[in-house]
């Protein structure tokens, strides 16, 4: 973990109430996709937990959707505007299980972190399938991206206004070696009955601190109490107790 | 000694610095951001005898200048905590720790309370019976001087370490809780837990924590906590540990003057991990500016007379 100030150098909407912002400042502490930051946001309390969508040397981007007071406060930050910033936050996923063809599912705001999934197991000469799934055609974002990093690429929108009409799970590949994913927690839930091997999945919970210390974002495992933000988001389908 | 050096049963604290329970850990999660012996001491995540997953999330809620949790005790038991976390304690923190023992029964506290006296890097035991996130437990013995002078009565001769009993806002009186504990032999008192409170989402209708209610924490809560400290401070002889949402070096002068003999740093901890080390570098600079020489020597400074 660190704590440093990161400066925007862009911030620009996507798609329909998504954002996507470019920060520069130290991302030495970023070593996984599937990490996360918490922006210190001005006039809100607690920090805003945001997937790490990618990063460089010198720069983060952050894809996220507003969804209340905070998210709303980021949309309006521009160039220069700073933030407070925890960095290399959260147990991310985990390549090396990947297999030869791996399928990565993203629903919604949980799309940004395969994206830097995504370029990793690529480079490391994979073959990658993603399938997105949104509520609808004007709130798809991200896909030339994937398709540009050398992905196969497929589209869900529960509407059918766009791609395959249905859920990620409606649009799932017949061969595939492992598969990563991260969305809302039906999605998440739909996942784990549908797939037929292994993988790993990103996890959101309300949290107080982001790194571990307060033990508000909690959750029950096979191997035992896991905080989301520490030893999780990201955990692995055999240690998963779905709780009603 | 030092400017800021202060005297807590006995010991000597190189800063009246403490960060409270339950959002410091262990400490390990800080010492990756600074170098945690810089701090007066603090005070370890409540413990009790089993190991505990606390209640259901979400378990936090943000609120303005604060925030609600109902983590409710999340611990992994006295027994892994001595086997498992002082340990690893050792290697980052090498000054005596306060350790906030919980419990459900007066057996409970006891039990633990003896066993916590044993390890040697406990400086204080800080008695927690003031949780608002358990229930049939905790808090219950804190709400009434009666059942509070009981638990302090029974765990007392078993404390081989100074005790400090830690006490809820949530009374109608909580001078006479503080004055039964003192009767019984508590060496401190430590104030304010939580405050209870809810959120109800818009969105949902619905309360945000799944357990409807939890503990208010954060800046909003400060003048209600120095209140209750000058209220408490004036009635017993015993030292106060202050607490309630200080996030400054002001607000720990204040408390101070209030009467807390050292001061616990909670919520802004987990705003801002540095919170506690800010606060340290800051002192001198602002018992300058109010002509502050020495920090123990304005202990109840705020008093009449």
């Amino acid at each position: 973990m660190k704590q440093t100030s990161f400066k925007v150098l862009s911030n620009e909407k996507i798609a329909q109430n998504v954002y996507k912002m470019v920060l520069t400042g130290d991302t030495s502490a970023i070593t996984s996709p599937g990490q996360f930051v918490n922006l210190l946001v001005d006039s809100c309390f607690l920090r805003r937990p945001i997937s790490v969508c990618d990063v460089n040397d010198s720069e983060l981007t952050l894809v996220y959707k507003v969804v209340g007071a905070g998210t709303k406060l980021m949309s309006k930050a521009s160039a220069g505007d700073e933030f407070d910033t925890l960095t290399g936050l959260g147990n991310g996923y985990d390549l090396t299980k990947s297999g030869k063809t791996p399928l990565l599912l993203g629903g919604g705001v949980g799309v940004p972190p395969l994206y830097m999934l995504a370029k990793k197991l690529i480079n490391e000469g994979k073959k990658v399938s993603v399938v997105l799934g949104f509520n609808t055609k004007s709130e798809v974002f991200y896909e030339d991206e994937f398709r540009a990093l050398g992905s196969d690429v497929t589209v869900a929108t529960a509407d059918g206004s766009y791609g395959v009409k249905g859920f990620v799970t409606d649009a799932l590949p017949d061969d595939y070696s492992y598969f990563y994913t991260c969305g809302p927690e039906p999605m998440l839930r739909a996942v784990f009955r549908t797939t037929s091997t292994s993988g790993q999945f990103s996890f959101e919970e309300r949290m107080g601190c982001g790194f571990g210390a307060c033990m508000g974002c909690s959750c029950k495992t096979v191997t035992g109490y896991k905080r989301i933000c520490k030893e999780g988001p990201v955990l692995e389908k055999e240690e998963i107790l779905w709780e009603d | 000694m030092g400017r800021l050096s202060v005297d807590l049963c006995g010991i000597t604290l190189d800063n009246p610095v403490i960060p409270a329970s339950g959002t410091f850990g262990f400490g390990y999660e800080f010492a990756e951001i600074y170098d945690i012996n810089v701090l007066g001491t603090f005070s370890f995540k409540g413990t009790t005898k089993e190991l505990r997953f606390g209640n259901p999330t979400p378990r936090i809620a943000e609120c303005t200048s604060g925030m609600i949790n109902a983590v409710g005790l999340q611990n992994p038991g006295i027994d892994k905590v001595i086997s498992e976390e002082l340990p690893k304690l050792k290697k980052c923190f090498d000054k005596p720790v306060m350790a906030n023992i919980g419990g459900f029964s007066v057996e409970e506290y006891k039990e633990n309370v003896a066993k916590i006296s044993e390890e040697e890097q406990v400086g204080w035991i800080e008695l927690n019976i003031s949780c608002p996130n358990v229930h049939s437990g905790g808090v219950n013995f804190g709400t009434d001087a009666k059942s509070a002078a009981e638990v302090v009565r029974a765990v007392k001769p078993v404390a081989k370490k100074p005790l400090i009993v830690k006490l809820t806002p949530n009374v109608t009186d909580i001078v006479s809780i503080a004055k039964a504990c003192e009767a019984e032999g508590a060496d401190g008192i430590s104030l304010i837990n939580t405050l209870l409170g809810m959120r109800i989402d818009l969105k949902t209708k619905k309360p945000v924590i799944k357990n409807v209610m939890g503990g208010f924490s954060g800046p909003a809560i400060f003048p209600v906590a120095l209140r209750m400290v000058y209220q408490v401070a004036n009635a017993v002889k015993i030292p106060v540990v202050g607490m309630g949402g200080v996030s400054k070096a002001q607000d720990v002068i204040e408390m101070m003057l209030a009467g807390a003999a050292a001061v616990e740093v909670g919520t802004a901890n987990l705003v801002n991990p540095r919170a506690c080390l800010n606060i340290i570098n800051d002192l001198p600079l602002v018992m300058d500016e109010y002509k502050i020489e020495k920090l123990s020597d304005i202990t109840g400074g705020a008093f009449n007379g």
